[in-house]
């Protein structure tokens, strides 16, 4: 099985950072993965993107074109991919900082106020890392095992005082029902 | 099984340089190959090797000539622009008959062009760059695991042979993370009696040179050159093949277009079209003898590239222009969709090329 | 008793160079520094572009050609490589005062432990005689025909004054080889630019003001006169920066 993760969002909110995340997890659970940021006018144009494939077999092609998952943390990139995801895929969108619905329905769709939830619990930043958690808790492909470990992959060491928080905003996606 | 880490491309070629025994890196900043540079700016300091950050590309590549002549393991990266600026360098250690890395980890050009990904230094990397008759040895990774495998074989090949190799890598290859198996530590096990390491007064002086006034000398050099040339081409020439023995079209596409291809591959066969690909590891020396073998059955070849389809020429002269070579381009920093080059396949299966 | 004879760190092949030309000098100084501190086996010489080109077939070390400017850029890589040796360019004035500018700075700059001798003759000799970035204002040549106008071509480089003017470069200094006592200080500076590497100093520069008589147009000795009435005025010989005497002093 393969799963094409797409993340959007404004350059600063940690989008790359949630995609480190997913595919260290994924380097602990011994799948194949690829991780992609994009580099280039996008990254300085203010939205920021990375693709995360998460596979059984080898990984073709790492850019993720037609991505099984969206999290679009921001509303120019939910207009952007919002066509891209395949039928039956899912979206996340950060619900605080997008006001419209999506449009489709022939995916599944999750509203999570990210920001709102990240702020409630005091970490204003890690709005990343409640969608990172309501993914967890929504999609069967990833599992909710090995988080701390891969958050502990993804933490540099200089900023280890920073793994609890971003836990704290894992478990309270992975607590959120919308 | 030794551990499998998470790295970037850049990354992953700077670690493997440093555990095939290089310890002189030489570079100049430029997008999109920054994290090698920086990190061997990190590491060779705690490792008795040595970062230096030149004053332009073209005193880089000369202090790579310098190391090598010297008998070491040296490198140096670059992206297009600063590649055409190391080209004078590249031909006076290929003249001099000098190992020696060289990575382009290519952007969209010519001129300034852009910092995205690009193949479009394919002509310069294998057909010369410099002046005069040479060649480099010329790697296409695919894979952050191939960042690291080719440049531990780089470095042996380029031992091997004396002639300098290049690592032609594009921008995203560089920039994304996959899981690797580092290379294990090696340094290279090829005698260097011909390195100026000083005579300790006991030998004549060596001479690294690539002037011969006497032009029945020179031809000499050249002719000995391209015999060795000739061995390379017999015994290194590299691709990988997928699902080709009974293919009606092959791709031929290398790095981060070979990867998109095989996709598209994958979509054709589930589609009812014998797709193949072939998968140059090496664009010089370019693995004529799959293509001359797939001439054999396909109805026609699909070029899927990064440029404006330097690659259809050796596909061409590879199958003697038996069969059509049609061109999945994308340039400028962009790169062809699966669905472009299973556009392709679908034109040359259906023999409208 | 051999009263004279020749340095061991030159061959026995037999020079090019025109009649009259100094850089049969100039090698035999470079040749005795090396023999008189000893370090005849673990020297490395880079030769330049121009007319001493063929040099690594003179000196009788270990020797690579360069490209053209690129001399001081392959030291430091020979340096780096192997920082037990010695190394040292040779290099004229189009080669190292234009074309490779930005080697001969930054590694100045840099302070890399190697030494460069740089011949300033003027002229770009091998080519056949074109105006060099040191070619003096009026001076004829086969590309200022007219003589070098100021205007359109500019001003010669003092490269001695410019490096001086940098933080890094241990020792900068001009000599001249146009009679016995201009030679015999040549001797001493060119043979204190290798102690000093050896000592671990850092770069050391030596700049040799030096003929050209066929290019220049004139017979051996004229062009001897004409360094000391035109060239040695223009670029005045002296010391122009040895930090390790100014440290002591200070």
């Amino acid at each position: 099985m393969t799963t094409q993760i797409l993340i959007a969002g404004f350059g600063g909110q940690g989008v790359l950072f949630a995609g480190k995340f997913l595919a260290y997890k994924g380097l602990l659970e011994n799948k194949q993965l690829s991780w992609l940021p994009s580099y280039g006018p996008e990254m300085r144009g203010g939205t920021a993107n990375c693709s995360v494939i998460l596979s059984d077999e080898p990984v073709g092609s790492p850019i993720v074109s037609k991505p099984d998952v969206l999290i679009a943390m921001n509303l120019p990139s939910l207009d952007k991919y919002e066509n891209d995801v395949v039928p039956g895929g899912m979206i996340f969108a950060e619900s605080s900082l997008i006001s419209r619905k999506v449009a489709r329905d022939d995916v599944k769709v999750f509203y999570v106020p990210a920001t709102e939830l990240a702020n409630s619990i005091g970490a204003p930043t890690l709005a990343n890392m409640v969608m990172t958690g309501k993914l967890i808790r929504e999609c069967a492909a990833i599992s909710d095992e090995n988080i701390e470990a891969a958050l502990k992959k993804v933490v540099s060491a200089r900023h280890a005082d920073l793994l609890e928080v971003n836990l704290k905003a894992i478990n309270t996606g992975l607590g959120y029902e919308d | 099984m030794a551990e499998k880490v998470l790295m970037k491309g850049n990354e992953a070629i700077a670690e493997a340089a440093i555990r095939a025994g290089c310890r002189h890196y030489f570079g100049y900043p430029i997008t999109p190959q920054t994290e090698l540079a920086a990190y061997m700016a990190k590491r060779m300091p705690k490792i008795g090797g040595v970062f230096l950050q030149a004053e332009s590309e073209i005193a880089a590549i000369n202090m790579v000539y310098g190391v090598s002549a010297a008998g070491k393991r040296v490198m140096t990266s670059s992206s297009s622009p600063g590649v055409s600026l190391k080209q004078e360098g590249i031909s006076y250690i290929a003249g001099a008959d000098l190992p020696a890395l060289i990575v382009n980890v290519e952007r969209g050009g010519p001129g300034l062009g852009g910092i995205q990904p690009s193949q479009s230094d394919y002509f310069q990397a294998t057909k010369g760059g410099g002046h005069g008759d040479y060649h480099l040895i010329v790697l296409t990774p695919a894979s952050v695991q191939e960042m690291a495998d080719l440049t531990a074989l780089a470095f042996d090949l380029s031992d091997k042979y004396r002639l300098p190799s290049m690592l032609l890598a594009d921008g995203t290859i560089g920039q994304m993370m996959e899981p690797v198996v580092l290379p294990e530590e090696s340094c290279g096990t090829v005698e260097k009696p011909w390195a100026v390491t000083g005579t300790q007064m006991k030998r004549k002086h060596n001479i690294v040179n690539s002037l011969y006034l006497v032009p029945e000398e020179l031809e000499k050099t050249n002719f000995e050159r391209f015999e060795r040339y000739k061995e390379i081409e017999a015994n290194e020439a590299r691709c990988e093949e997928f699902m080709t023995s009974d293919a009606d079209v092959v791709v031929v596409a290398f790095g981060i277009a070979a990867r998109v291809s095989k996709n598209a591959v994958v979509a054709a066969r589930e589609q009812g079209i014998k797709a193949g690909l072939i998968r140059p590891i090496t664009v010089w020396p370019f693995p004529k003898k799959a293509i001359e073998e797939a001439a054999k059955h396909v109805k026609g070849f699909v070029c899927a590239e990064l440029s404006m389809g330097q690659m259809i020429e050796d596909v061409r002269l590879a199958c003697g222009c038996s069969k059509p070579v049609l061109g999945a381009i994308r340039v400028g920093g962009m790169i062809p969709t699966p669905e472009e080059v299973l556009a392709k396949i679908k034109e040359a299966e259906g023999g409208n090329a | 008793m051999v009263v004279f004879e020749k340095p061991k760190s030159l061959t026995d092949a037999q020079f090019h160079y025109c009649p009259g030309c100094t850089h049969g000098i100039i090698h035999r100084l470079v040749a005795e520094a090396i023999d008189e501190t000893g370090v005849e086996g673990r020297a490395v010489g880079v030769a330049p572009v121009g007319c001493a080109v063929m040099a690594y077939n003179y000196f009788a070390c270990d020797m690579v050609e360069a490209a053209h400017g690129r001399a001081p850029a392959v030291a430091t890589g020979l340096k780096r490589a192997m920082p037990e040796n010695i190394v040292f360019t040779y290099q004229g004035d189009g080669d190292l005062a234009s074309i490779g500018m930005a080697e001969t700075v930054h590694s100045a700059a840099r302070n890399e432990n190697i030494t460069v001798i740089f011949v300033n003759n003027a002229i770009y000799g091998m080519t056949g005689g074109q105006m060099a970035p040191t070619s003096l204002p009026g001076q004829v040549t086969q590309t200022s025909p007219y003589g070098r106008d100021v205007k359109t071509a500019g001003y010669p480089i003092k490269i001695c004054e410019i490096l001086a003017a940098l933080d890094g470069p241990e020792y900068i200094a001009r000599v001249a080889v146009n009679n016995v006592k201009n030679v015999r200080n040549a001797k001493k500076v060119i043979k204190k630019a290798f102690e000093n590497q050896i000592e671990g100093k850092g770069f050391s520069l030596v700049e040799v003001v030096s003929s050209c008589p066929t290019n220049w147009g004139m017979t051996p000795v004229k062009a001897l006169e004409w360094v000391e009435e035109k060239m040695i005025p223009y670029y005045p010989l002296g010391v122009y920066k040895d930090r390790s005497a100014q440290e002591v002093e200070a």
